[in-house]
């Protein structure tokens, strides 16, 4: 198909300038807002898999996150777990253990029940971390990271991380795109769409919905693990529920369902958020205006707004779908 | 030989109100059997007890001699029961094939746990699915989303979808309801090639529909059963006659 191909031609030219990016001469600093931007365009994949694929709002993502992280963390310089590949597999299996324990308790209700449920269950585990000092650190978190080295390769510098923070995306997209595309991922979307019929058809509805929790978690945690890596420190503000936030606005900016969209809301929020700080003290301010604006002129993200203008260049329009529509579904008709 | 589906002294309180009271009906594997009775009668409820939407408040549901009374509807779907919405239920934002294609996943259990495989393996589901939305000319709308369907369309998808699970027991929610004549008569031509080992349990308005599809009337009257039997006895019941009379003024 023409289109398709045009697709793969933009994604190999993106790949392509990702790649070359250090090298042109782009400030480190700026190199390592990418590598960031990389490592929040993962979670944000993961919570679309839930809120675009599933139907389900998810309001703890940071828990799962913040678990991955301070696994890596108290990994690293409590036990001196040190391998690359150990701490990857301790924050993808303490996510997914906190995926599992939230889902059976959240999952129990739909719609915006599950909403508040899930806002509860992140202030528990922020509360987790903020209190248990002795493991944690408390509010002064957990510092002298180190980045595990990747066979014999040194990621201490932003370089080198910047290419696994980009391969490490390059997967996570890859894995998410094939699942969606799959009778699983058809099968969740189904779930999203009509949980009703579902159950009618013989679809154990309770349990896609828990895996594809599980799954999700198991995305952020592993982006929680690069996190730690990148920032060298972890905090409680790292799973705390404005993180949550901030990640379902990536979501919303990109575009809830695309996947891919969810690069384009890292971006605008890692890029602005960082540098505006470093113009004015004001930036939140300047920060919330831009989320406003594209909520009331591309509702249905970044994404959403460039299929309508290409929709309107080529003299069809596209129906925009709005957030609320979606934070509706899930319950039962 | 135990019946397809049995009731047995069905009865549903909800709060002071009695809607169904001690319903005993049993349903033969093969048998078209009309639920009809005026608005109120507890039609609804029963069949919402039936697909296990709803809990009885006392009595049991049977599934071919198995007590199904404590299990869930995905659990009921699986041993063979399927059932159509009286308000559509679609899945909107997916297109007609991607509708058909769940069902036939859904037939085939184990198909939708292959997170990693590419849909190209599972191709042969696709061509299932034109040939069976190729029986009622809908074939050449398989890309179309559901949201552009129109109603009729949208009926005709709906039934299709509770076939294409291969259903032992099919039960249907006013199926024609809110259609033209024309697509109406295109829905009776459906369930009629549906006729045959397929156990079929209508609720109905359209007293045509109902005359042309089933053998067995049970008419239900405040909740509970007035008159059960073949359907031109029924027809010719002057009681039953009253009540709809009576009943629909």
């Amino acid at each position: 198909m023409k289109r398709a191909g045009l697709w793969g031609l933009v994604a190999v030219a993106g790949l392509a300038l990702a790649i070359a990016l250090p090298h042109l001469g782009v400030p480190s600093f700026y190199i390592s807002l990418a590598s960031q931007m990389w490592i929040y365009a993962i979670v944000a994949m993961s919570l679309d898999l839930l809120v675009g694929f599933t139907g389900l709002v998810n309001f703890s993502q940071a828990a799962f996150f913040g678990m991955g992280a301070y696994a890596a963390a108290i990994a690293l310089t409590r036990y001196h777990i040190a391998g690359f590949g150990a701490q990857i597999g301790l924050g993808v299996l303490l996510a997914m253990i906190t995926g599992a324990v939230f889902g059976i308790v959240a999952l129990r209700s739909e719609g915006v029940g599950f909403i508040i449920i899930t806002i509860a269950l992140n202030e528990i585990v922020w509360g987790l971390a903020y209190q248990w000092v002795s493991m944690s650190g408390g509010d002064n978190g957990i510092t002298g990271i180190l980045r595990p080295p990747l066979a014999t390769w040194d990621l201490s510098d932003n370089t080198s991380f910047y290419y696994v923070a980009l391969g490490a995306y390059s997967i996570a997209l890859a894995l998410l795109v094939m699942l969606v595309r799959s009778p699983f991922g058809l099968v969740l979307r189904g779930v999203r769409d009509s949980p009703r019929r579902m159950r009618a058809l013989g679809y154990n509805v309770w349990l896609f919905r828990y895996i594809a929790f599980i799954i999700s978690a198991a995305f952020a945690g592993f982006a929680g693990v690069l996190f730690a890596w990148y920032n060298q420190f972890v905090g409680p503000v790292n799973l705390a529920l404005d993180t949550s936030t901030q990640f379902l606005i990536i979501v919303i900016l990109g575009g809830i369902g695309t996947l891919y969209g969810q690069l384009l809301g890292a971006g605008i929020v890692v890029f602005l958020s960082n540098g505006l700080s470093a113009v004015t003290h004001r930036w939140v301010l300047i920060l919330g205006a831009v989320y406003v604006l594209i909520v009331m002129y591309a509702p249905d993200g970044l994404v959403g707004l460039g299929r309508r203008l290409a929709a309107r260049a080529r003299g069809r329009r596209a129906a925009a779908v709005p957030v609320e529509s979606l934070i509706g579904e899930g319950a039962d008709g | 030989m135990s019946g397809a589906m049995t009731l047995e002294g069905i009865s549903k309180r909800f709060g002071s109100l009695e809607v169904l009271r001690n319903v005993s009906i049993e349903v033969k594997p093969g048998e078209r059997c009309g639920i009809i009775g005026p608005n109120g009668a507890g039609k609804s409820t029963l069949f919402n007890i039936i697909a296990g939407e709803l809990a009885p408040t006392s009595g049991n549901v049977a599934l071919f001699g198995r007590d199904v009374t404590a299990l869930g509807i995905h659990t009921r779907a699986q041993l063979g029961l399927s059932r159509t919405f009286q308000t559509t239920t679609l899945f909107p934002r997916l297109n007609v094939l991607e509708n058909m294609l769940l069902a036939l996943y859904a037939h085939h259990a184990r198909e939708h746990f292959q997170c990693i495989v590419p849909r190209r393996r599972l191709r042969h589901r696709e061509e299932e699915a034109r040939a069976l939305l190729a029986r009622v000319e809908l074939d050449h709308r398989a890309e179309a989303p559901v949201s552009s369907l129109g109603y009729g369309e949208r009926r005709q998808l709906e039934l299709l979808l509770a076939i294409a699970q291969r259903p032992r027991i099919l039960l249907l929610d006013e199926p024609t309801a809110g259609l033209a004549p024309g697509d109406t008569s295109l829905v009776t031509e459906m369930l009629k090639r549906e006729q045959g080992e397929t156990t079929i349990i209508l609720i109905e308005h359209d007293m045509g529909v109902v005359f042309d599809v089933v053998e067995r009337l049970v008419v239900l009257h405040h909740g509970r059963v007035v008159a059960d039997g073949p359907l031109e006895e029924i027809r010719a019941d002057d009681n039953v006659q009253e009540i709809y009379l009576g009943g629909k003024v």
